[in-house]
């Protein structure tokens, strides 16, 4: 069962999507994200989807895979939905009245709103995690954070560590697969007894769990050392990331949608 | 061929300074170029920590450990020599470092500040050296054991080492893993005179060597050719270690009676003797 935990949720494919520069790619999943609040009007809403589908479309990433990433969001959007509803208040008469509670038809219209904003939002970052592979990925956040490198924020040793971790998932996934068929055959009942007692039935695998890692953490450390690893400093890389003449025109085309869409605030109100 | 690799004068060493207990005790030693050293011992009589001595991971108490006329207790030699002398561990897991073989391939040379096309060609050598060129785009935990550890080869001698040291590098392995290490070891040490020094509990691996170190309680207590060494099965007995087959039957059949000429130690000889006798 653990075996199934897929993290990163990478969706390989070759489409430009998938080739755009990540460093673009992230940076402009970060202005969509501020577009989806600047441009919070019905039509640039609407823009903003009918763009992000154009996007899967490209990158051919099936529609059940955005489905799957809105799950786990679902109780947020319900809750956020229901605030929105009853304490926004409008003029004019409610147009429901239960007890104390009064719905109002700007509410119905900010409850949606916020909805069609929180998913295409989730929809909008998953694109970046389903077309980029995680090791592209942390690469090109360690390039981006490149800069704060001046202040002294750790940033080689940050996307190390995330390479690092995104390496001994699967071990360790596999590791604690071991360990709780080793507490089952000694009688441990993972599967079954109230929520208290299978907290307690999880000691037994963390605590093997956790002192292996850190043996592994030790050994890791010295096999690194026999590798010459001292840090960042004067580390060079096998890939390069070069931006192409492609990425600068996919960059400018995507630029020009969303200034089209952060237009549309001018023309209809927004929330 | 009669170039030193490595030097060890005397060393001394002890995990902590308040104890009495040395885990080295006194080893002096030379490897030549291109030589393929075996250490055996028992558990816990040092060799770990002998082979940690090889590349500065450890630095004696007492003594000194020479690479190529560098000193390990220099910290200026300290990449030089760890570029020098690569070391491979018991466990393959504990030692991938990447998500993808090539990069994991490619990680010391970034280290070292090698260029992006140079780097390319050198871990394409590496995996090549290592078989395991066709599974370069696959990430670490689809491989087998025996891969994996062939990942960490590679891994090491895309730096271009003079000295491979292997810490158990096969004891984690089921026998065809171990196999294919083997053969990748030796085709290192043959076609590339890449100097091999192999820390290992299996006593075929060291029959495969040019010299055999037997150790205990932190002294080198045998040392010659495996030949020299497992013909002497009383005492290779004595300190807790097998004796390869062969030469336990060579010693019944001796016991027996029989004329069995002396030194067999592989299964090859041992028919071809036995075969001689019968006719």
């Amino acid at each position: 069962m653990l075996r199934d935990i897929t993290i990163g949720q990478h969706f390989p494919g070759n489409s430009l999507v998938h080739r755009f520069d990540p460093r673009l790619k992230i940076l402009l999943t970060i202005l969509y994200i501020v577009l989806l609040f600047a441009a919070a009007n019905p039509l640039g809403l609407a823009l903003s989807i009918a763009w992000l589908a154009v996007l899967y479309k490209m990158a051919k990433i099936p529609v059940r895979m955005i489905v799957k990433s809105l799950k786990p969001i679902v109780p947020i959007i319900l809750f956020t939905c229901v605030l929105n509803l009853f304490f926004v208040t409008g003029q004019g008469e409610p147009l429901v009245q239960v007890w104390v509670l009064r719905i109002y038809a700007e509410g119905v219209r900010y409850a949606i709103l916020m909805a069609v904003r929180v998913i295409t939002l989730i929809a909008g970052t998953s694109l970046l995690t389903y077309t980029t592979s995680p090791i592209v990925l942390t690469d090109a956040i360690e390039r981006l954070l490149a800069p704060f490198n001046k202040i002294h924020m750790p940033v080689h040793e940050l996307a190390m560590m995330m390479t690092i971790a995104l390496r001994f998932i699967p071990t360790l996934v596999e590791e604690t697969d071991k360990i709780m068929n080793a507490q089952k055959a000694r009688g441990a009942m993972l599967d079954s007894g109230t929520l208290k007692e299978r907290m307690h039935a999880m000691i037994p695998i963390l605590i093997p769990l956790f002192i292996s890692a850190f043996r592994r953490a030790d050994e890791l450390a010295m096999a690194m050392e026999c590798r010459c690893y001292h840090g960042g400093e004067g580390r060079t890389r096998l890939k390069v990331l070069k931006y192409t003449k492609q990425d600068a025109i996919s960059c400018m085309v995507c630029m020009a949608v969303f200034a089209a869409i952060f237009a549309t605030r001018f023309f209809v109100p927004g929330l | 061929m009669s170039e030193t690799m490595l030097t060890a004068q005397d060393i001394h060493f002890r995990y902590d300074p308040e104890q009495p207990g040395f885990a080295l005790d006194g080893v002096s030693l030379e490897v030549k170029k291109g030589e393929f050293v075996a250490v055996l011992g028992a558990n816990g009589c040092g060799k770990s920590t002998l082979a940690k001595h090889f590349n500065a991971i450890l630095l004696p108490e007492t003594g000194t450990v020479l690479v190529e006329k560098m000193d390990t207790k220099n910290e200026e030699n300290l990449l030089a020599i760890r570029q020098k002398v690569g070391m491979v561990f018991q466990n393959p897991d504990n030692q991938i470092v990447a998500t993808v073989v090539e990069e994991d391939v490619a990680f010391a040379l970034e280290n070292l500040g090698v260029d992006p096309k140079e780097i390319r060609t050198r871990i394409d050598d590496a995996m090549q050296m290592a078989g395991i060129y066709k599974h370069r785009h696959k990430g670490p935990h689809k491989l087998s054991g025996g891969q994996k550890q062939r990942v960490a080869i590679a891994g090491v001698i895309a730096m271009r080492p003079d000295c491979l040291v292997l810490d158990e590098s096969t004891a984690m392995l089921d026998p065809r893993g171990r196999e294919s290490v083997m053969k990748t070891i030796r085709r290192l040490n043959h076609e590339y005179g890449i100097t091999v020094i192999a820390i290992t509990h299996y006593m075929e691996e060291a029959a495969q060597a040019d010299r055999v170190l037997v150790m205990n309680k932190g002294h080198i207590v045998m040392e010659g050719t495996p030949r020299e060494v497992f013909s002497q099965t009383e005492k290779v007995r004595s300190l807790r270690l097998d004796v390869p087959q062969a030469a336990v039957l060579r010693d019944e059949l001796c016991k027996a009676g029989l004329p069995m000429p002396e030194g067999i130690i592989d299964v090859e000889e041992c028919a071809q003797a036995i075969y001689n006798l019968l006719k």
